[in-house]
């Protein structure tokens, strides 16, 4: 798998066609959040911050378990709490690791305009390459998931990595290794799926979770981080976990039918004024004419 | 024959005399905006299109055309609002222009001395005025938005939706009053760049393309307010 983080296969703001796409086969590779054996532990946040270099963020108290409203630049990681009333009364803790879901169609990279400031590699991971990023914040636009963070002092956007590093010399991410209760998995996007789903089926045949469920979201052909639900009807309990993700319509209005019309309309342009230049040539001025009553010529 | 048909002894003279058309400041204004909006055009087409993103190495870089472009556009802005201020009141669509817009094709072929007399301005260049300051006022009030776009709390997503649509629309309807305006000024009408330059044009160039405008100014008094 050495090999696979480092074979581009999408390029954001890139004219022509991506150098070395397709050469092997590859892994994709996967992250699967059981969010039903989850405790909140938050050990997944401290591995993320100590793999990737960053300080702990002041937390926030809003009477719950969540320290803080959403992930950060510097904080790529957040469980995501939520004290959820079930229809018999009864109270449920639901906890979401949230991070970058590693869009098999990646809305960030769509919107980017910047060559190779977003790249998905073969494996399937998304990563941003800051040296790249020009700051701009359009990926924030794209993507469905609330992910991508500005950083004011850099200028440029942050976002999770899925530890590129770590799985290119065959290690799992950070937060993966941390995990206590083995709710986190990771692997090849197949086997991940396989696995997610064997506990979905678990938890509505024996679990009586008749609405459990595997998180894949088609909207953007899938993730590479995929979630074992209770209640997979309703994803939104899940701190917010959009019901049906895609790319934004108005991101796609825009990267697609209008850049063609404008283009079609810019050069049509420059096109017609030659034409008009050749068809009529300069106007020129005439010499004055006595008015002859109506302000036009005699 | 008449006297009145016989041109006067001075007329070639007479034609070639320069009258006044733009004072210093409306022509340092017309400069600043000019080059503002190219550096805005340069740098925005950068992020319209991968094809085009070189235009953003020859103003220093990506995140240079990125931090630039929003206070290119602010100058741009500043220097259109005071257009407005000083030419309000001679960009006023008037029934003229209603008659002037009828005959348009006749301006299209070249042919001017079928059109109605028009004065400091013809429909045309009030339309592209308009069409500029409209364009203009949706380009700040988007571009603002994606200025700041990291300040848009997530529930204000449909904001950033919207302003990316609304700016890159805008944009384009003011590249395509742009490449007009430049066309016909520094191409098509002869006599036209000089004028923003120097801020004087011929008698005869004043009689041919901006009649009222010139009976109104000959005697020397300038009706402008």
């Amino acid at each position: 798998m050495s090999q696979a983080s480092t074979e581009l296969i999408r390029i954001s703001g890139h004219p022509g066609t991506v150098p070395g796409a397709g050469l092997n086969r590859e892994f994709q590779v996967c992250k699967l959040v059981d969010t039903t054996t989850c405790i909140g532990c938050k050990a997944c946040e401290v591995a993320c911050l100590e793999w990737n270099g960053y300080t702990f963020s002041e937390t926030t108290f809003d009477n719950s378990y969540q320290t803080m409203p959403e992930t950060a630049w510097n904080y790529w990681n957040l469980i995501k709490f939520n004290e959820h009333e079930r229809a018999d009364g009864s109270m449920m803790l639901l906890m979401r690791k949230d991070q970058c879901m590693h869009c098999e169609d990646p809305g960030c990279l769509a919107a980017c305009p910047a060559d190779a400031a977003i790249v998905q590699y073969a494996n399937g991971i998304v990563d941003f390459q800051q040296a790249n990023c020009i700051g701009c914040g359009y990926c924030m636009t794209g993507c469905p998931f609330n992910i991508p963070k500005f950083s004011p002092e850099a200028r440029k956007v942050f976002k999770c990595t899925l530890c590129n590093d770590r799985v290119s010399v065959g290690l799992e991410p950070a937060c993966i290794k941390a995990c206590p209760t083995g709710c986190l998995h990771f692997g090849t996007k197949k086997e991940m799926k396989e696995m997610a789903q064997t506990r979905a089926d678990q938890l509505r045949d024996v679990s009586g979770f008749a609405d459990a469920g595997v998180y894949d979201p088609p909207g953007v052909s899938g993730t590479h981080v995929i979630y074992v639900l209770h209640d997979a009807k309703n994803p939104e309990l899940y701190g917010g976990l959009p019901k049906d993700p895609h790319i934004p319509y108005s991101v796609r209005l825009w990267k697609g039918p209008l850049k063609w019309l404008g283009n079609l309309a810019m050069v049509g342009g420059l096109l017609g004024l030659a034409w008009h230049y050749m068809r009529f040539g300069p106007k020129k001025e005439e010499p004055i004419q006595p008015d002859n009553g109506n302000g036009r010529r005699p | 024959m008449t006297s009145d048909a016989v041109p006067r002894a001075s007329a070639a003279n007479h034609n070639e005399e320069l009258i006044p058309r733009y004072t210093f400041g409306e022509r340092a204004n017309h400069w600043i905006g000019a080059l503002s909006y190219t550096f805005a055009l340069l740098t925005g087409l950068a992020f319209w299109s991968p094809y085009l993103y070189w235009l953003a190495a020859i103003v220093g870089g990506g995140p240079t055309a990125r931090f630039l472009h929003p206070w290119f556009g602010l100058i741009f802005t500043v220097s259109l609002f005071w257009t407005f201020k000083e030419w309000r009141r001679d960009m006023e669509v008037d029934d003229g222009d209603r008659a002037w817009a009828k005959a348009m094709p006749y301006y299209i072929q070249n042919e001017d001395d079928k059109l109605p007399p028009v004065g400091r301005f013809n429909f045309g260049q009030k339309l592209f005025f308009w069409g500029i300051f409209c364009g203009v006022i949706l380009l700040l009030l988007t571009g603002v938005a994606l200025w700041y776009t990291e300040a848009l709390p997530w529930s204000w997503r449909f904001v950033r939706y919207a302003a990316i649509l609304i700016h890159a629309s805008a944009a384009l309807i003011t590249i395509g009053l742009f490449l007009i305006h430049v066309y016909m000024s520094v191409f098509l009408e002869e006599g036209s760049f000089g004028s923003m330059v120097t801020g004087y044009v011929t008698r005869a160039w004043a009689w041919t393309f901006h009649r009222t405008w010139y009976e109104e100014i000959k005697g020397g008094s300038r009706s402008k307010q």
